[in-house]
């Protein structure tokens, strides 16, 4: 499904060069749920936005669900984005003054999709998220936990090879939180394939696999065996 | 997305700052609206002066003399005394001038007029009877000169009504009364009837006959006449009536070479044509200074869009992140543009209109409005908001979408 190898990102300012990754490599197979976690500063963000197919690696080969993003086009890359992946960030980033269904039909229009259809998936997707009743509220009509499941849902509508959750729920509430991280579980659990950056370590215990970054490599890499990532959080606090 | 959800998303995003959004229109409405004003106006005040200059009589030739002589000095016009009675009987009878219907000679000349304790300097026409139905002047009381008058060297005045508000504030009819023009007692015999101010208005003129005004009055010599009026045929023989009345007065005074002639031959179009070309002159450089209040509407569309590129930063990244391409985004923009643009051009032209209706009626102008000025504002007002917009734009297309995401 994911395929990283030897990639690195190397920052320019002026003559100062900052290796924000360091010939990383690993692959992430259909299905599973990965946390990517780090401390500020380690690279995981890079990591994510390279994964996102936001930014591309200064070096290295990244291929994502049988697609070479080396080399592509910046609309060739928001295609891509398109397509394969469902972002779901930190700060919500739902348009404001904007319904939830609006919201969640924005990549239906970016993508293509006919538009009697965009109503009937982005219902669909909304219901599953648990905002069937909510669907034309605004965001600012909306809890912190009720906008971060529209976001859900709009990442949800193009059918995408994986979800990229970053912090997802930096800025909920502790028992919204708990929701969202159940809807992750459950789209898991339907056989998606999430990845989620995240610095708390009770919300990454959620996830099947948590890969530790620190200063641009990876740390630890439990792939199923969590014992390893207690020992490897105690390292990295 | 298509063209539909462009414009209903950009309609949405505009309608969230009213104010900014009415501002940034107003420049544009301005901008259109003058441009606009001026170009009909300047039509307006065109179509009056050629109605104007039509109303002086039909199908007219003037015959000047003097000018058009080479070498170099040249006499004023009017100065020159070549241009005789004689002439004038020549054109009228002549049988090669075949294209000319009634023959006007005339002599004109300012001088003080005086009544009573009242005084005015005024223009005196010594004309002949033809001269009413050449220039379409009419009385409105008394009556015209006739040629009883002319023969007799009658000292009767045909005076214009402005003549009579400067001269007989008090009296509604001053035919019967007396006047002094240049010391000499003359009877106003008839008012004529008002034809509006203007170029070459016989409204400030006081007509006497012919004879009297160059032997009596202003003492000419070998009856020379300041004019000769002619009225041709049809408008469509004016260049042969020209013509005709050139190549004969060039015989009568023995001038081989056209260029050498010692008169001049204005029609009527010729002065249309001169005034036509200084109203288009003033029309176009007024339009240009409304042009440059529509530049600068054009920029304040190019600064409220580059403030809400800047604003809207992340939800550009988002956009991105999401899937829109350059183009997308470019669209999205440039269409935001045009609407702005485009709702001021309708809304500036409609102003304009108004603007231009409201002035005509006030100063008295017949309103004309060219469709081809409304289409040029709508046309204008689009590529504005293409022209403004498009750089804007650009930089929003051009945002990396993590920058912008990260964007505070």
């Amino acid at each position: 499904m994911i395929s990283v190898s030897h990639i690195s990102k190397i920052y320019k300012t002026g003559d100062v060069e900052t290796v924000a990754l360091d010939d990383i490599s690993f692959e992430i197979k259909k299905g599973e749920f990965v946390a990517i976690m780090g401390p500020s500063g380690s690279g995981k963000s890079t990591l994510m936005h390279i994964l996102g197919a936001l930014d591309r690696p200064t070096s290295g080969t990244y291929i994502l669900d049988g697609e070479n993003v080396e080399n592509l086009s910046d609309d060739e890359l928001a295609e891509i984005r398109n397509r394969k992946i469902g972002f779901v960030f930190q700060a919500f980033n739902l348009l404001p003054r904007t319904s939830a269904v609006k919201n969640v039909i924005l990549p239906m229009a970016y993508g293509g999709i006919e538009k009697e259809r965009r109503n009937e998936v982005a219902e669909k997707y909304l219901k599953m998220v648990g905002l069937g009743d909510r669907m034309n509220h605004t965001p600012s009509q909306l809890s912190g936990g009720q906008m971060q499941r529209v976001a859900i849902a709009r990442s949800l509508v193009m059918d995408p090879a994986i979800i990229l959750a970053d912090e997802p729920t930096g800025n909920i509430a502790s028992n919204q939180a708990a929701e969202i991280m159940a809807i992750f579980q459950k789209l898991n659990d339907d056989g998606r394939t999430v990845i989620m950056i995240t610095h708390e370590p009770d919300i990454a215990e959620h996830a099947k696999r948590i890969i530790h970054i620190l200063d641009g490599k990876i740390n630890s890499d439990s792939n199923g065996h969590k014992q390893r990532v207690v020992k490897s959080k105690a390292i990295s606090k | 997305m298509d063209f539909s959800e462009l414009v209903q998303e950009a309609i949405s995003t505009l309608t969230v700052n009213k104010l900014r959004t009415g501002l940034a229109v107003l420049g544009i409405i301005i901008g259109i609206g003058s441009v606009i004003a001026l170009i009909s106006l300047g039509q307006s005040s065109q179509a009056s002066v050629s109605n104007q200059i039509e109303s002086l009589g039909a199908n007219l030739l003037t015959v000047m003399p003097g000018s058009q002589r080479g070498g170099f000095v040249q006499g004023g016009q009017g100065s020159a005394t070549t241009l005789t009675l004689s002439d004038a009987n020549a054109v009228s009878t002549s049988p090669t001038v075949t294209d000319v219907n009634l023959v006007s000679p005339e002599y004109e000349k300012r001088a003080q007029i005086t009544a009573g304790g009242q005084n005015t300097n005024a223009s005196v026409i010594g004309a002949t009877p033809v001269y009413s139905a050449v220039h379409n002047v009419s009385v409105a009381m008394g009556v015209f000169i006739s040629q009883q008058d002319v023969n007799a060297d009658s000292r009767v005045a045909v005076i214009g009504p402005t003549v009579v508000t400067d001269l007989f504030p008090n009296v509604s009819n001053p035919v019967g009364q007396s006047i002094r023009i240049s010391g000499q007692a003359f009877k106003i015999i008839g008012v004529t009837v008002s034809k509006g101010g203007g170029l070459g208005s016989v409204d400030s003129a006081v007509i006497v006959p012919l004879s009297t005004a160059q032997e009596v009055l202003f003492g000419v010599t070998n009856f020379s006449l300041s004019s000769i009026s002619v009225q041709a045929k049809s408008s469509k023989v004016m260049t042969e009536a020209e013509n005709q009345i050139g190549y004969l007065l060039l015989n009568r005074h023995n001038i081989a070479d056209p260029s050498q002639a010692d008169f001049t031959i204005l029609s009527q179009s010729d002065i249309l044509g001169a005034v036509t070309q200084v109203t288009g002159t003033f029309t176009a450089l007024l339009s240009g200074i409304a042009a440059i209040s529509l530049l600068v509407g054009g920029i304040g569309i190019m600064n409220i869009m580059l403030v809400t590129v800047t604003e809207r930063t992340r939800e550009i990244g988002l956009r991105k992140a999401l899937g829109a391409k350059k183009k997308t985004i470019v669209s999205q923009f440039l269409v935001e543009a045009i609407i702005l643009t485009f709702t001021g051009g309708i809304a500036g032209m409609l102003f304009g209109v108004a603007v231009s209706l409201i002035i005509s009626k006030v100063i008295n102008l017949p309103f004309t409005i060219s469709p081809g000025s409304v289409i040029l504002a709508i046309a204008v007002s689009g590529a504005i908001g293409i022209l403004f917009g498009w750089y804007p734009a650009r930089k929003a297309a051009n945002l990396q979408p993590i920058e912008a995401l990260r964007y505070e």
